[in-house]
């Protein structure tokens, strides 16, 4: 791997890795140093044109524990809001010997800018861009679900996918970068996956994902289900009628206390709530849910450094990092000319 | 013809041997004093013919100098993205003899005095014909409309008018308009785009939006507009132009409108025959544009619509951009591309090496057409004995790789950098004079001055 861009083109075979290698690296995090020396003298950079207070430390969490030296680059009130763009932004990073761009981006595809042109040649880590991908919150949450579903079977997660798992990710689809990275990985580590929303947080062109589809969260549940997600709503959607109110909303498609008692009534006591936080306690979950035992909320942050640092350091070590790709080969039109069949 | 304000370098006789006319049989064109003066077979060695420079254009084909209705020159206001001068030596090397300017420069061509200025700046710059286009609304803002007659009455002679970039979406405003420009044998160019629908749109809303988290740009959209408009055109009597259509489904209502007689013509853009949606997911800006490409159904029903006639015209929709504003995200990049040094290739690429149409057919929806819809009298005319010599040579053998950078246009936004093509311009005559020789400009028509006669004698104070 050069660059950890989405979940949509991450093969079987890497996914395995990421979350195997995280298993290792969250052993650190249990010890009294939570320190490893792998990435010393290496610079990671937060490139951060997005608020997100979580992601980022997570990721300044997870290049420390590897003694990366970590440079936080808020685009408010630096150079950026000024207008500068993204290509002066990323020649800056190139020139002061940044070895890995963790960025984050309101803007779809951002990160595949920076890793396709010839702009900056460091590894390019995708922390959320727009309404497209955040392939390592799907990561964590797959790691999350992976030693769930091992401690059920009475398994080993090394190794291991989700196959024969049933996830249920219920909310705002639409806009959410969150739902999109954990369709493809799940599908990819072999879970069915089952989206519930309102018609109108779908996008036009979901039924060709690999997934079913519900508008209806009850009948999802009595169907059986193993996990499930709720995704934030944003207070914003309301005003641009994509539901009538957020009580409805909450009633419809939240995961309230009858929900929760539904579940022990199905008799599915293993099945685990998640979250990505944050969460709007009230709105896309009670708060007898989030602190409920079944939430893994808590467990999905601390999941989410060692996950972060298995993407680093799989990036960033010798051993396992691709040589960089010659630029030209990613700007041609050519390469791009061959996805015009798929 | 004031032939005598040409260099003697430049200007004079021009025998053409050997060309397929259309496509068809090799004849000879003679080219004297801005007219075919005559057409036949061996010329060469006729009285008619001494002193002509002789062409060799065996398997070359003959076509009239193409004519687009839907070019942006970006002058005035962003002369750093093109200039009269440079685009129209990007028309001229892409075969065309004339172009319609969009209204959307800065200030906006809603008076007679920019529309005025504008075609001054062509006729001093010589390549082509450059009839602007003028806008339907006052600053395109969709609330006033501009005014139309004193542009359609200035030197510029408007008879095209669009608020291109932005729909007139207000029915009411549309109506007016279309109503309003019957007085002066006007046309409504209408950008079709409802804008509610399509808040923040970046591509085409379908299966790749659905995986890009692109906010989506929906056929409807663009259907509900021209369904609209094909009705308030009926319902006036007036006569409508649907620029740069890009659905199927647009092209279904096109040809129900026509087939209960609504005046209603469409165009296409290159891009839009031939390439789709699935570019986007390289997330490269070159390929952002407005309408967006469409899915291979789409592009498919596009062609076919334009063979049939149900579309009539190929219009590049040419929009040159500078560099920074593309070289960004997808989302803060400007939509367009450039196309007047790409669409003889990309037509002959999608329809005629396709079998969908042949040169007579494209001589039809790169000039005839095109110059009826804007009204301009000597452009698109046939390739006859006393008719104006505004002729393309084209070698449909030759095979070329797109390069941005090699462009007479001061854009490098070209979606088709890299692809091999087929078709190349080797000569463009424009009022029998050669503004390309051999592939390469040569040199600009020089225009007579201003006949004061032909001016409006009576011109309105003020309106200049």
């Amino acid at each position: 791997m050069k660059h950890l861009l989405s979940t949509e083109d991450l093969s079987l075979s890497n996914a395995i890795r990421i979350l195997d290698t995280a298993e290792e690296m969250s052993a650190v995090g249990d010890r009294e140093v939570k320190k490893l020396p792998a990435l010393r003298g290496r610079t990671v950079v937060n490139l951060f044109f997005e608020d997100s207070t979580r992601t980022r430390i997570s990721f300044e969490a997870a290049a420390k524990r590897l003694s990366a030296d970590v440079i936080n680059f808020a685009a408010k009130g630096s150079s950026v809001s000024k207008g500068e763009s993204l290509k002066d932004t990323a020649q800056t990073l190139a020139a002061m010997g940044a070895d890995a761009v963790v960025i984050r981006h309101w803007a779809s595809g951002a990160p595949h800018r920076l890793a396709a042109t010839d702009w900056i040649d460091a590894a390019v880590i995708n922390a959320g861009d727009g309404t497209h991908e955040h392939p390592t919150q799907a990561l964590l949450d797959a790691f999350t679900m992976r030693r769930h579903w091992a401690t059920l079977n009475g398994t080993s997660s090394a190794g291991a996918d989700l196959r024969g798992m049933r996830v249920a990710i219920a909310g705002d689809v639409l806009h959410s970068r969150v739902a999109r990275s954990n369709v493809w990985l799940l599908r990819t580590l072999g879970a069915e996956v089952t989206l519930v929303a309102p018609p109108t947080l779908l996008p036009i062109g979901v039924g060709q994902w690999p997934c079913s589809v519900s508008y209806n969260m009850d009948e999802t549940l009595e169907k059986g289900v193993d996990a499930v997600m709720m995704l934030r709503v944003q207070g914003e959607r309301m005003n641009a009628s994509f539901f009538p109110t957020t009580r409805e909303y909450s009633r419809r498609w939240g995961f309230d206390d009858n929900r929760l008692r539904t579940l022990d009534r199905l008799g599915l006591k293993d099945t685990i709530i998640m979250h990505p936080g944050p969460m709007n306690r009230g709105l896309e979950i009670s708060s007898a849910a989030a602190d409920s035992h079944r939430s893994t909320v808590l467990a999905q942050v601390r999941n989410g450094v060692s996950i972060r640092m298995a993407a680093l350091y799989l990036l960033l070590s010798g051993d396992t990092r691709e040589p960089a790709a010659t630029p030209a080969a990613y700007s041609t039109n050519a390469a791009y000319s061959t996805k015009e069949s798929h | 013809m004031a032939h005598d304000h040409q260099d003697a370098a430049t200007s004079g006789a021009y025998l053409i041997r050997g060309a397929a006319i259309l496509g068809g049989a090799a004849e000879d064109l003679l080219i004297r004093d801005g007219i075919i003066a005559e057409r036949g077979q061996d010329l060469a060695g006729t009285d008619a013919a001494e002193g002509a420079t002789v062409i060799e254009a065996a398997g070359l084909v003959a076509l009239p100098g193409m004519v687009d209705i839907h070019t942006h020159l970006r002058e005035p206001g962003r002369e750093d993205a093109e200039t009269v001068e440079t685009g129209t030596r990007a028309a001229a090397l892409g075969g065309y003899t004339a172009v319609h300017a969009m209204a959307n420069s800065n200030p906006v061509a809603d008076t007679a005095g920019v529309v005025e200025q504008v075609h001054s700046l062509g006729r001093a710059a010589g390549w082509v014909d450059v009839r602007p286009v003028g806008a339907v609304t006052v600053g395109l803002a969709g609330e006033q409309l501009a005014e139309l007659g004193a542009m359609a009455d200035s030197r510029a002679e408007v008879r095209v008018f669009s608020d291109d970039g932005i729909c007139v979406h207000d029915p009411v405003i549309m109506r007016r308009a279309l109503e309003y420009v019957k007085a002066f044998d006007g046309v409504v160019a209408q950008h079709a785009q409802e804008p509610r629908l399509t808040a923040g749109a970046q591509m085409n809303e379908g299966d790749v939006s659905a995986v890009l988290g692109l906010t989506g740009w929906p056929a409807v959209a663009e259907e509900s507009i021209i369904a609209r408009d094909v009705l308030l055109a009926q319902h006036v009597g007036s006569r409508l132009h649907v620029c740069h259509v890009s659905t199927a489904g647009s092209v279904e209502i096109i040809r129900w409108a026509k087939a209960r007689g609504i005046n209603v013509t469409a165009e296409v853009t290159p891009h839009h025959l031939l390439l789709t949606d699935e570019l986007v997911r390289s997330y490269d800006p070159v390929y952002k544009v407005n309408p967006p490409l469409r899915t291979d159904s789409d592009v498919q029903a596009l062609r076919a619509a334009l063979a049939d006639g149900t579309i009539d015209v190929v219009g590049t929709d040419h929009a040159p951009h500078p560099s920074e504003h593309k070289e960004c995200e997808w989302a803060q990049a400007a939509m367009g591309m450039t196309g007047l040094e790409t669409a003889l290739s990309v037509v002959q690429d999608t329809m005629i090496e396709t079998g969908l149409m042949g040169w007579e057919d494209f001589a039809r929806v790169t000039s005839t057409d095109p110059a009826a819809i804007g009204r301009v009298a000597d452009q698109g005319r046939p390739l006859e004995a006393g008719e104006p010599a505004n002729v393309t040579l084209v070698d449909p053998a030759a095979r070329w790789t797109v390069d941005p950078s090699k462009m007479a246009t001061m854009g490098r936004n070209s979606p088709f950098a890299g692809r091999e093509l087929p078709g190349k311009v080797v000569a463009t005559f424009f009022k029998g004079h050669p503004t390309v020789l051999n592939g390469e400009l040569n040199t600009p028509y020089r225009h007579p001055a201003y006949r004061e006669t032909t001016g409006p004698a009576t011109a309105p104070a003020g309106g200049y």
